[in-house]
């Protein structure tokens, strides 16, 4: 069947159409469409692709994971620092399945995936055949698009369509399930690039009036403050948004998915927002008089309670998908599009302004949050190592030029806290679905995808064991990542809410954990622990100035606690400090 | 806008492809919410299927949901709408003992009265089919029931609305 629904000219037979089968077709749509590096595991269903890849094997590098969840998140973290459409493969059945955390993860934070599943031959469909799901069910709530391939002839059109739809717009990820038999089946081959899909919108038109809007109360208001997100990453608007917050003046805070858009050290740049994040920013939302929003959802982690959640001020949201607006917070002025584009836009409208005495504000909150949290997480009196000084130590050799790449829980939030960047893409880390066992095998694709740069996976002990076997990854790869282990022996996030909330009472938080250093080792990996502090220093620098990959295990403090903290259910302006 | 719940009329148009209506029903799913009925059919355009949902929500949970339908990559544009807003029916069939025909008098008088039509006759069972607004058919539901119903299905809404929806134009469009 002709797809009707993608836009590109009627294909016609010509002498540039080869016959070939379906699964050299795959790899030449991957090709074609810039696609020289993929993760992935073989198995049955996939074979056919697999034998293509081995002939295609000098043009477009196979990488195999270790496991297909591996795969996904290796394809992630090579999707967010070059920003292009990762690509991850897997056989039918356990391998598809497999593949479904990475896909929900990107899903939530909007990265590019490519995913290529096999599937049973098309006649089997529906037999419980051996390795065989559903996928397409499966993968259908966590995927921006997905679709069933039983034709040879559908492949160039849909796998055009996939890449299309998981880089435009809001981007996410597609899942292609492709029969073994139009794996096999021959059919006459030509390619052409996806143009637009007929009942796809994928960035919403400008409305000049609302960016209009947005700049009058832009310049009448006292106390403006700006919130941005990935969104500023994904439209490459860092250095329009550093233009506005510089030439209006605004004090500017990120989400977890947002760092590094602004350097670090920026002036007007007053911190991360949310549970975890910085004092004056969640305090201040409550005090600011226009709150401006820019490619960010008010996630729940942003918010705290949304009933008192910036109720005093009138509120801008830029986004590109328009379910976005109000649907967690009313806004005053929506501009639906590109972030890049409007804030280009909104620019020339801005009236020149300070501030100061408004940004004072966030100065002498952020004074408070030295004394009480930031000077202890730095530099520590007590005997135990904290998480924060090890951050510390790694900031002095990278100079905020490496992509830091985090897991989740405790350390995922000291690393976003007190990691420096000076460079976007840098903060690579799940966000939205809290993936443990993320980090690993995203830090394989970052690298990967950016050699020139430094990678540092920052890695609790928990989520480091959920995908460990990726050590094996990175040794047949050889690639260069120095991974961090902050070992608490504690499911740390978990534990401190243990602490606080149900009265310590630690069930099933407390690990018991094997020798890393001699697991590190078995995988050919260079590795050292480190108990003390005086010798953290000389680890960090071994490890930073080491040239293969490097395993450091830092053994911390079992029982500190990430503040601040806004409770769950609390407002931004009740965040703790102890 | 209110958090009173009140029944909406949903229109979907969409391309006509395998696995839409898991991606549709998803949302629903996802967020707890119970369908009173949902139809799926062509549409006035080809290739193109309108689905009429119906259920009772707010208007702000509404249009949430709205946002989350359109952002479906096969999805054209869904609409809401009020009952005051939308021209619908839903159609019905009893199955009954044809013996009720001549037994029961009244029979007739209703299927007459209730503008139902006799589908088939035949010696054990006869079939009526009714179209009309849901009152109207639980109407004779309950004056048929007393006789006792052999087999009962009622369809779900149908619905067009009062105001043009612009599809056509859309889809020209999108042409590049």
């Amino acid at each position: 069947m002709k797809d009707t629904q993608t836009l590109h000219k009627e294909q016609k037979v010509t002498a540039t159409t080869m016959r070939i089968t379906g699964s050299e077709a795959i790899i030449r749509c991957l090709l074609a469409e810039g696609v020289d590096l993929l993760y992935g595991y073989p198995g049955g269903a996939i074979m056919p692709v697999y034998d293509e890849l081995f002939k295609f094997r000098d043009q477009i590098h196979h990488v195999l994971a270790r496991h297909e969840q591996g795969a996904t998140h290796a394809a992630q973290g090579y999707a967010r620092i070059s920003g292009k459409v990762g690509v991850a493969i897997a056989t039918s059945g356990p391998g598809a399945t497999n593949l479904i955390t990475g896909i929900a993860d990107a899903q939530i934070d909007s990265t590019p995936l490519v995913c290529i599943t096999g599937q049973v031959a098309s006649h089997l469909l529906g037999s419980d055949a051996f390795q065989e799901t559903d996928i397409i069910g499966i993968s259908t709530p966590v995927t921006k698009w997905n679709h069933q391939i039983t034709k040879a002839s559908q492949i160039p059109e849909m796998i055009a369509k996939a890449f299309y739809i998981a880089k435009s717009g809001r981007p996410g990820p597609v899942l292609i399930d492709i029969t073994k038999d139009a794996q096999f089946e021959e059919f006459d081959f030509s390619y052409e690039k996806c143009k637009g899909v007929r009942s796809y919108n994928p960035v919403p038109k400008i409305d000049i009036d609302d960016v209009k809007a947005a700049a009058l109360l832009i310049n009448s208001a006292k106390k403006p403050f700006i919130v941005w997100g990935q969104g500023v990453i994904l439209s490459k608007a860092e250095n329009e948004l550093m233009a506005i917050i510089e030439k209006a003046g605004i004090p500017a805070a990120w989400t977890i998915l947002g760092a590094s858009a602004v350097p670090t050290a920026h002036p007007l740049n007053v911190g991360m927002v949310g549970m975890h994040g910085n004092y004056a920013p969640n305090v201040l939302t409550n005090d600011c008089d226009l709150l401006i929003a820019i490619g960010m959802r008010f996630d729940d982690r942003v918010t705290g309670n949304l009933e008192t959640y910036a109720k005093q001020a009138k509120i801008i949201h830029f986004e590109i998908d328009p379910a976005e607006v109000d649907k967690n917070v009313k806004t005053d002025v929506a501009v639906l599009g590109d972030a890049k584009e409007s804030l280009s836009k909104l620019l020339p409208l801005l009236k020149t302004n300070t501030h100061t005495e408004w940004h004072q504000k966030f100065k002498d909150l952020y004074a408070i949050e030295y004394e009480k949290v930031i000077k202890d997480d730095l530099y520590p009196t007590k005997e135990g190592l904290t998480m924060g000084e090890v951050l510390k130590e790694i900031n002095l050799h990278t100079q905020g030029n490496a992509a830091i790449v985090s897991d989740v829980g405790q350390h995922q939030m000291i690393a976003c806290r007190y990691a420096e960047f000076t460079t976007t893409k840098s903060n690579i880390t799940s966000g939205g679905l809290g993936t443990m066992g993320f980090a690993l095998p995203a830090a394989i694709g970052a690298k990967m995808s950016a050699p020139e740069r430094d990678v540092v996976a920052i890695i609790g002990d928990g989520g480091f064991q959920m995908n460990i076997q990726e050590l094996g990854t990175i040794f047949q790869q050889k690639v260069p990542v120095k991974i961090v282990v902050l070992n608490n022996e504690f499911l740390g996030m978990v534990r401190q809410w243990q602490q606080l909330f149900f009265d310590k009472r630690y069930a099933s938080t407390e690990m018991t954990n094997p020798n890393f250093v001699a697991i590190a080792k078995g995988y050919y990996i260079e590795a050292q622990k480190v108990t003390k502090r005086a010798d953290l220093k000389n680890a960090v620098a071994k490890m930073m100035a080491f040239e293969g990959p490097y395993f450091l295990e830092v053994a911390v403090e079992k029982e500190d606690n990430v503040f601040p903290m806004i409770p769950s259910g609390a407002s931004v302006s009740d965040v703790r400090l102890e | 806008m209110s958090e009173h719940k009140q029944l909406y009329t949903v229109s979907i148009y969409t391309e006509n492809n395998i696995g839409l209506l898991n991606r549709i029903s998803a949302i629903f799913q996802r967020r707890h919410l119970n369908l009173d009925s949902i139809n799926i059919s062509t549409s006035e355009i080809e290739n193109v299927s309108k689905w009429t949902i119906v259920l009772q929500l707010s208007e702000e949970r509404m249009k949430k949901v709205i946002g989350q339908i359109e952002k479906q990559i096969e999805v054209i544009k869904a609409y809401y709408h009020t009952e005051e807003e939308t021209i619908y029916q839903e159609s019905c069939l009893f199955k009954l003992r044809s013996n009720l025909l001549f037994d029961e008098r009244e029979i007739q008088n209703i299927i007459k009265e209730s503008n139902a039509n006799i589908v088939t006759v035949n010696r054990e069972f006869f079939v009526i089919e009714k179209s009309g607004r849901k009152q109207e058919i639980e109407l004779l539901h309950r004056e048929l029931s007393v006789f006792g119903i052999m087999q009962f299905t009622r369809s779900g809404r149908i619905a067009v609305t009062k105001d043009e929806m612009k599809i056509s134009k859309m889809l020209e469009a999108f042409q590049p």
